[in-house]
């Protein structure tokens, strides 16, 4: 059991971190993929999105498992009966039996995310290999070094960010130290989605080519250095300073600098947490670098 | 209900290792029904793992209808007093097309309901009509829509219009074993094709189809009439706004010949509900907007209860 939840480890600790994270307007999804087919990043429901890292086939399999799951709750009951709740915990049944059933334990890490009616109705749910589940209040960094991602995200989070501040402090999270070689990054090598609360029906989309560029434009520091660790630096004009950021804005009930989601380690992880495994070593079964090029499937 | 849900039934997929893309393991006894299915089609889905979901699944020996006559010597009787939709116009207009349905539904010589509604979004850029047992229409367009929907978000781009045209027919021709014992539904289908740009209408019969048709199309009891109308309304070209009025002309025209379409409810303000989908996708004419086109069309038939005149002779 160990052996597989070290397995699964390994294989995701060996791809980069992906974030979401609440914004006034909604729920922000980030992750560096340089495929813009093969999505990390995907709709499951009106109001319901996705984002996954790990092995592309079978987060996908997953994916297209969890749209069949609501599409059939929704058309057998109504569109609002549809949950992140619901599905988030058909995922972790899937996952608990896979890990604990399979010789083979699934290397994936998902997030299921639901834009509420308002900032305090929004959910975020991530489920690890084993099938834990944990509710995670305002934001989420997960896969690859999600330890060293979470705290520069939790740095630089606050309540009630606009998009652009929510995109800057999403990007300044995963340039963190440790999360890949290349932190500066380009608009072809991001997904990025959201889930606008805003919007009736369908809330997700995708923020592609021209509104992308203008986010990163947005969010790059003025000079062209390093991106350093330091968020006064990183942070654009007219963007406010996460550290002066007002306290008790908006409506939100849950204060996400004062309830940490317990997100390092990993939830009732057998092991030790998944910060220490060193993402080394040739161990079967390919990175998400290359994007589920071992995946198969093509799109 | 749900027993696919908490793993009791592996469901028809979730055994299937080759359709699993893995190749090993927990095939079999997760509680993944769902997982390894690589189906883009929800029908399929559903016909294959809870095919009692399908739209107008008729049982061997037919169930009792509720609400309807017990009866059992006249279960034909029974059927034709469900509620029945009626009259669909649509006519392709400059840059799209218009669908616009009347509010009546019948149940044999009754009127069952006034204000039910016909028209319905299917995506971003069709929509569609029906006219026939209610019950099993409502089912079809809710159907329909998971449908265009479910394909997207499995294979991340949307059917083409002659795509979900088709997948309308399998889905009529389905229903085909109910319509043969009264439970009739029969679909008018319209969108924008984004590839040529222009708007097109889709017909079919109980068997299925689809069958292209130019310029305009009615469907139900006062499709004759409506169809009449349009004949002599209809200009190639023409603009929205002016597909919107011919529309509502049409609809006019056929509740004042069929007993079972109905016209302009001046005193509930219950009017026709009309769409246009265009390069700017769906779009239901807000109550007010579609008041109004009825409103003009009542005004224009006091002075003139036939309507406008064509012109005799062309030129």
């Amino acid at each position: 059991m160990r052996d597989k939840a070290d397995y699964a480890r390994k294989g995701i600790a060996r791809g980069r971190s992906c974030v979401a994270l609440q914004y006034a307007g909604g729920i922000l999804l980030v992750a560096p993929n340089p495929s813009s087919a093969l999505h990390k990043i995907s709709e499951i429901y009106d109001r319901i999105g996705f984002a996954a890292v790990g092995r592309y086939n079978e987060y996908e399999n997953l994916r297209k498992a969890g749209v069949t799951y609501a599409d059939i709750t929704g058309y057998q009951f109504d569109r609002h009966d549809v949950t992140a709740r619901g599905i988030a915990n058909w995922y972790a049944q899937t996952l608990g039996t896979i890990f604990t059933e399979s010789p083979k334990p699934f290397e994936v890490e998902i997030v299921v995310a639901e834009v509420g009616v308002s900032p305090s109705d929004d959910q975020i749910y991530r489920i690890t290999f084993d099938g834990s589940v944990t509710d995670e209040p305002g934001f989420v960094a997960f896969g690859g070094q999600a330890d060293q991602v979470s705290a520069a995200l939790k740095e630089r989070y606050s309540d009630d960010m606009s998009l652009s501040e929510a995109f800057a402090a999403a990007l300044a999270a995963l340039s963190a130290p440790g999360n890949g070689e290349r932190p500066e990054f380009a608009a072809a090598q991001l997904e990025v989605a959201i889930l606008d609360r805003a919007r009736d029906h369908r809330t997700f989309r995708r923020i592609r080519a021209a509104r992308l560029e203008e986010l990163l434009a947005g969010a790059r520091p003025a000079p062209a250095a390093e991106p350093a660790e330091d968020s006064s630096d990183t942070a654009p004009s007219g963007t406010s300073a996460p550290g002066s950021a007002p306290s008790g804005t908006g409506p939100s009930g849950s204060a996400p600098g004062s309830s940490t989601p317990p997100s390092s380690g990993g939830p009732s992880g057998p092991s030790s947490p998944s910060g220490t495994e060193p993402p080394t070593g040739p161990a079967p079964g390919g990175s998400d670098r290359g994007t589920g090029l071992d995946g198969g499937s093509p799109l | 209900m749900g027993s696919y849900f908490d793993g009791s039934q592996p469901g028809p997929f979730g055994g299937d290792p080759r359709a699993s893309g893995r190749g090993q393991g927990a095939s079999g006894g997760t509680p993944s029904g769902f997982l390894g299915l690589q189906t883009s089609s929800f029908t399929d889905f559903l016909a294959s793992h809870s095919p009692g979901l399908l739209p107008g699944r008729v049982v061997p020996a037919a169930p009792p209808i509720p609400g309807a006559d017990p009866d059992p010597r006249a279960p034909g009787q029974a059927i034709r007093d469900l509620p029945h939709a009626t009259t669909i116009v649509a006519a392709v207009c400059d840059g799209g097309v218009v669908l616009a349905g009347d509010r009546r539904a019948t149940a044999g010589n009754m009127i069952a309901k006034r204000d039910v509604e016909k028209v319905f979004r299917s995506d971003e850029f069709s929509g569609m009509g029906y006219a026939g047992t209610g019950s099993v229409g409502i089912e079809f367009v809710r159907l329909f829509q998971v449908e265009l929907e479910h394909y997207e978000k499995m294979e991340g781009r949307s059917l083409s219009l002659e795509g979900k045209a088709n997948r309308l027919a399998f889905m009529v021709r389905g229903n085909l074993a109910a319509a043969m014992q009264g439970l009739v539904v029969v679909p008018l289908f319209v969108g924008y094709d984004e590839d040529s740009s222009q708007g097109r209408i889709f017909s079919y019969d109980v068997a299925g189809g689809p069958y292209e048709e130019q310029r305009f199309y009615s469907i139900g009891s006062g499709s004759l009439f409506a169809r009449g109308a349009l004949k002599k309304l209809y200009t190639d070209g023409m603009s929205a706004a002016d597909a919107v009025l011919a529309c509502v002309q049409a609809l006019y025209d056929a509740a004042d010949d069929d007993s079972a379409t109905g016209g302009p409810d001046l005193p509930r303000r219950i009017f026709p509900v009309v769409a246009t989908i265009t390069a700017d996708g769906f779009r239901k004419l807000p109550a007010a907007e579609a008041a109004q086109v009825a409103e003009q069309v009542i005004r224009e038939r006091l002075a003139n209860p036939d309507g406008p005149p064509a012109a005799l002779r062309n030129g």
